[in-house]
């Protein structure tokens, strides 16, 4: 399968909203016979948690929907009350759910199934003192050099 | 319409999901069996024949009917 084409994503980001990206494109494009690879940095780290504990939060984000018309007339520091971290989170989960949209976890599963290959980069579990038991089995460690190995000879490199 | 090996009813799943689960009821088929989809995700139009010509897997037939979209697909 030497002509098979290969996708490379760089996972960078750790919030609910921005761990769908990476998950969807790469079990899209392994159902579409793609080989594939994620290398997952800083707080991209995040998905690869046993226990997935993601958040969305509307402060800083101008382009988020708000239910009711919040974004409309909630003033920016409304955001940041105490709570509506949580809030905000829950309400996107029901929302996903009652549109159909897998969660984190299923896609991941998906990814799993489907042997997308996942690196945790190895400098960031050192830099945050995180352990690798937090983390989902059959992953990989490794550096740079290990995405490189891989994304130079990728026909679609992503970071995200 | 023709008949079918398999069905998979995906409605009320959204992207990337029936994709997803067609790749995986495709692979439980022989070549030249055919796998009949039901959906109810309109993106699913577009992606089930990007699907196809990337896969190599036929997509005979792509229709609309009450809301609900039918994809039958020949495993190459």
């Amino acid at each position: 399968m030497s002509d098979q084409k290969k996708l490379a994503i760089i996972a960078t980001k750790g919030t609910l909203d921005w761990a769908y990206p990476p998950f969807i494109l790469a079990s899209t494009a392994a159902a579409l016979g793609y080989q594939v690879e994620i290398f997952f940095t800083f707080y991209g780290l995040q998905l690869l948690k046993k226990k997935l504990a993601l958040k969305v939060s509307p402060l800083g984000n101008p382009g988020m929907p708000m239910p009711m018309g919040m974004d409309k007339w909630f003033p920016i520091l409304g955001t940041t009350i105490p709570g509506m971290q949580a809030v905000m989170t829950m309400m996107m989960k029901n929302k996903m759910k009652s549109k159909g949209v897998a969660s984190v976890g299923e896609l991941r599963d998906l990814c799993n199934e489907a042997e997308v290959r996942m690196i945790a980069c190895q400098m960031t579990v050192d830099l945050f003192d995180m352990s690798t038991s937090e983390f989902i089995d059959g992953i990989e460690y490794g550096g740079a050099a290990t995405f490189f190995e891989f994304a130079g000879e990728a026909d679609i490199t992503l970071y995200i | 319409m023709a008949n079918f090996d398999t069905e998979l009813d995906a409605s009320g799943l959204n992207c990337p999901l029936p994709i997803l689960r067609a790749k995986k009821s495709l692979a439980g088929l022989q070549s030249g069996q055919i796998l009949h989809i039901i959906a109810t995700d309109p993106g699913s139009v577009k992606d089930f024949e990007a699907f196809s010509k990337q896969t190599g897997n036929e997509l005979m037939e792509s229709r609309e009917e009450g809301g609900k979209f039918y994809f039958l697909i020949k495993k190459a």
